[in-house]
């Protein structure tokens, strides 16, 4: 039976933790709305670019100077995943759903004897990924000291990925990251970038007049396009991230609530046992006089 | 024939302007060209320059590296990698700009040297344009 003591001191610690998850949770409830605008403001710049890709894709997928970017290398050997998780933990399941999915998909292909490269990005990933598949990670890009995710950064991963394409390290390269559907819902998604997905239901009617050529129009078109499917990946993430950090305090703010009152109750019960005590020594003295 | 068209200027990061135009003034990758309503329906990629939309309360003009133009008879929508306002693009910012374009072009490959220089001959060439300097 703990004392009076123990029992309050517990109750102060719970509350303080209580204070933390609260404002951690209104943190990151300013921060998802910020992030979710910013994934909002990209948006159309990556419809643009994939509708005219399609497009393009469509029409010339079939000519034999297609950019490799669009065809592929013809050989589905070897694979590139690129695993983006988030720098800090404490956001519930954020970083692990997305590892679950990657290591599935890496333990899949191993299992097809196909060769499997990973690139992580974010701390945490590649942490939770370094024990079991070390061997396969190639690189990993350090987004610690980045407040907000700027085109920029997306450009440098991309950079990244497309010299690693030119000098043929991989043949295929899929992106996973959360999709952002609701502050209690992230769906980790697995996205293949290279060679370019293209959805030929969707290309518009519209025909259009190229400069200087469709072909060059393309050829500068896919490389801009894989930047930018990694930019949207990443702004989504970080609403995803926010998301699932808010939720995950929310959770956590309610479960120092039921323990303090838990504890509460707890150390009234023993504060009054000790009283009832007391006046029963008092009261059997008396008699005994 | 309407006088004016949608005229969307994207990058990235946001929208910068999304205004009714009368004329659009596009630096394309084979040469400048002016879209005006009713254009034929054509996709060109861009060299760093300056797109300018004349509307009818005056002219504004934006600094575009790379990226493209999709013109329409309804509307021009011009997808810049970085595009900055002419009136907001510091010496700092287009140095920033400048070095980046230098830097890409010393680490080109053959095939893609001459296309590197002639963007930074273009972000040179950007300089006078805008009264900075470019070295």
């Amino acid at each position: 039976m703990p004392s009076l003591k123990d029992l309050k001191n517990r109750i102060n610690s719970v509350k303080s933790t209580r204070k933390i998850t609260k404002a951690m949770q209104m943190v990151a409830a300013a921060k998802l709305r910020r992030a979710q605008e910013a994934a909002e403001n990209a948006r159309p710049y990556a419809e643009r670019m994939e509708a005219v890709i399609n497009a393009l894709g469509t029409s010339l997928k079939e000519s034999d100077t297609a950019p490799r970017l669009l065809t592929g290398t013809g050989a589905e050997q070897t694979h590139l995943l690129v695993v983006m998780t988030a720098e800090r933990g404490l956001c519930g399941g954020f970083n692990s759903s997305i590892v679950k999915i990657a290591r599935y998909r890496a333990e899949k292909l191993k299992g097809e004897g196909k060769t499997v490269k990973i690139i992580t990005v974010g701390k945490k990933g590649r942490e939770q990924l370094r024990r079991d598949l070390g061997d396969h990670l190639i690189g990993h890009v350090d987004l610690s000291d980045v407040k907000r995710v700027s085109y920029a950064n997306a450009r440098e991963i991309a950079d990244d990925v497309l010299a690693r394409f030119a000098a043929e390290e991989f043949d295929v390269a899929t992106i996973f990251y959360n999709r952002f559907e609701s502050v209690i819902s992230q769906v980790p998604t697995p996205q293949q970038i290279i060679p370019a997905p293209v959805d030929e239901d969707a290309a518009p009617d519209a025909l259009y007049d190229y400069e200087p050529s469709d072909k060059a129009v393309l050829e500068d078109l896919l490389p801009r396009s894989v930047a930018t499917q990694i930019f949207a990946a990443l702004l989504e993430n970080a609403a995803s991230e926010q998301g699932a950090r808010m939720s995950a305090m929310d959770n956590a703010t309610r479960n120092a609530g039921d323990m303090i009152d838990r504890l509460t109750i707890e150390y009234n019960r023993s504060r009054q046992a000790a009283i009832t005590k007391e006046l029963i020594e008092i009261i059997s003295g008396a008699e005994a006089l | 024939m309407a006088d004016t068209m949608q005229f969307d200027l994207v990058s990235p990061e946001r929208k910068l302007a999304s205004v009714a135009v009368t004329a659009v003034r596009i630096p394309g990758a084979v040469g400048d060209l002016t879209a005006m309503p009713g254009h034929a329906p054509t996709i060109t990629t861009l060299r760093p320059g300056i797109v300018a939309a004349e509307a009818a309360d005056g002219e504004s003009r934006y600094v575009v590296t790379g990226g493209f133009a999709e013109i329409g008879a309804e509307g021009v929508s011009v997808l810049a990698e970085r595009g900055v306002a002419v009136d907001a693009l510091t010496q700092e910012l287009y140095s920033d700009m400048l070095a980046e374009a230098r830097k890409a072009a010393e680490g080109a490959t053959t095939e893609t040297a001459a296309l590197l220089e002639q963007t930074v001959a273009d972000m040179e060439a950007l300089a006078g344009e805008t009264g900075l300097s470019a070295s």
